[in-house]
């Protein structure tokens, strides 16, 4: 911990964070710092990344127009979610940036105030009304159906958009921790022939170290994208 | 009629609520990316946007399993 006993006290994740910044500011100063029409090898891999976004996500997901105006908090979400996610898996940091609920939560916080602002400035009126009494429903079923949708669109969407990523991180740390504490156990501890079973758990520990790259990118992915199709949801036009 | 303790169980059964919280989320992830690989094998050029859409899905139907674990930090604390 770094200034304990300050207001100012930072834990390890606090600065894994603050590493984790600095490192995104750095590679894509140096990125797009000194931009050529032929793009040389590291341009052509950060416009690769930032091409992802905006084609696959923010184009595909809310169209050419829209998809412009809100595609630098989907970037901004993308890279940061993936920066933060692979610390995960680089060794001495070992841990996810994401991986306690401040960050998700913040993230998800930011995600609900923008839908909710973009559908309330495009429908003003009809906004609240499409989301909470749906057309074509016969009347008595509102009685049902409105706080149905108030839960689910209000209460349990923004909910499950943090513990998504915070769960999977979380997870992932742990399964990590019991892999290469089980391999220190039965190296070291175990008696005889118990000390076998340690060659599976770091094998176990390595391949999972492998997948948690998977899930960190993946997650991000999914982060960003209901992202998007919430806002899509939140611009759609209603009939 | 007397009544005898066959088996007795100690600890707290919340220790397999995570595994039951799973199978629901379990299943249906296998239901979207099984469909998906069908799509997929009846129409091979739709095979990015069915992608996203598995994704969307996924991510959606996942989200219980999610909640269960969660819901042991929440009534722990």
């Amino acid at each position: 911990m770094l200034f304990a006993g300050t207001p100012f006290e930072l834990n390890r994740i606090m600065l894994i964070r603050i590493l984790v910044a600095a490192v995104i500011m750095v590679v894509f100063w140096l990125g797009t710092r000194n931009m050529k029409i032929v793009p040389g090898r590291g341009q052509s891999l950060i416009e690769m990344g930032l091409d992802f976004v905006r084609v696959g996500i923010a184009e595909d997901l809310l169209g050419k127009k829209d998809g412009r105006r809100f595609l630098p908090i989907l970037t901004t979400f993308f890279f940061m979610i993936v920066a933060m996610n692979l610390t995960g898996s680089v060794p001495l940091l070992n841990v996810a940036g994401t991986s306690v609920i401040g960050m998700p939560l913040l993230l998800a916080a930011i995600a609900y105030v923008t839908w909710i602002y973009a559908g309330l400035r495009k429908h003003p009126g009809a906004f609240l009304r499409n989301a909470l009494v749906p057309r074509g429903v016969p009347w008595p079923l509102y009685i049902i159906v409105t706080p149905i949708e108030i839960l689910s669109t209000f209460i349990v969407r923004p909910v499950t958009h943090t513990l998504r990523l915070l769960m999977n991180m979380i997870v992932g740390h742990l399964l990590l921790v019991l892999f290469f504490l089980a391999t220190s156990f039965f190296f070291f501890e175990a008696p005889g022939l118990f000390k076998f079973f340690g060659i599976g758990t770091l094998a176990f520990g390595f391949v999972f170290t492998l997948f948690e790259l998977l899930v960190a990118v993946l997650q991000a992915y999914v982060f960003t994208i209901l992202t998007a199709v919430y806002l899509q949801l939140a611009l759609a036009d209603e009939h | 009629m007397d009544t005898t303790t066959v088996a007795a169980l100690s600890g707290n059964i919340a220790t397999i609520g995570y595994g039951l919280a799973a199978i629901g989320p379990a299943i249906g992830v296998g239901i979207v990316v099984g469909k998906t690989i069908e799509s997929v094998a009846r129409q091979p050029e739709l095979q990015g946007r069915l992608t996203v859409l598995m994704y969307i899905g996924i991510a959606f139907t996942e989200a219980l399993a999610f909640i269960g674990i969660a819901t042991y930090y929440i009534f722990t604390a």
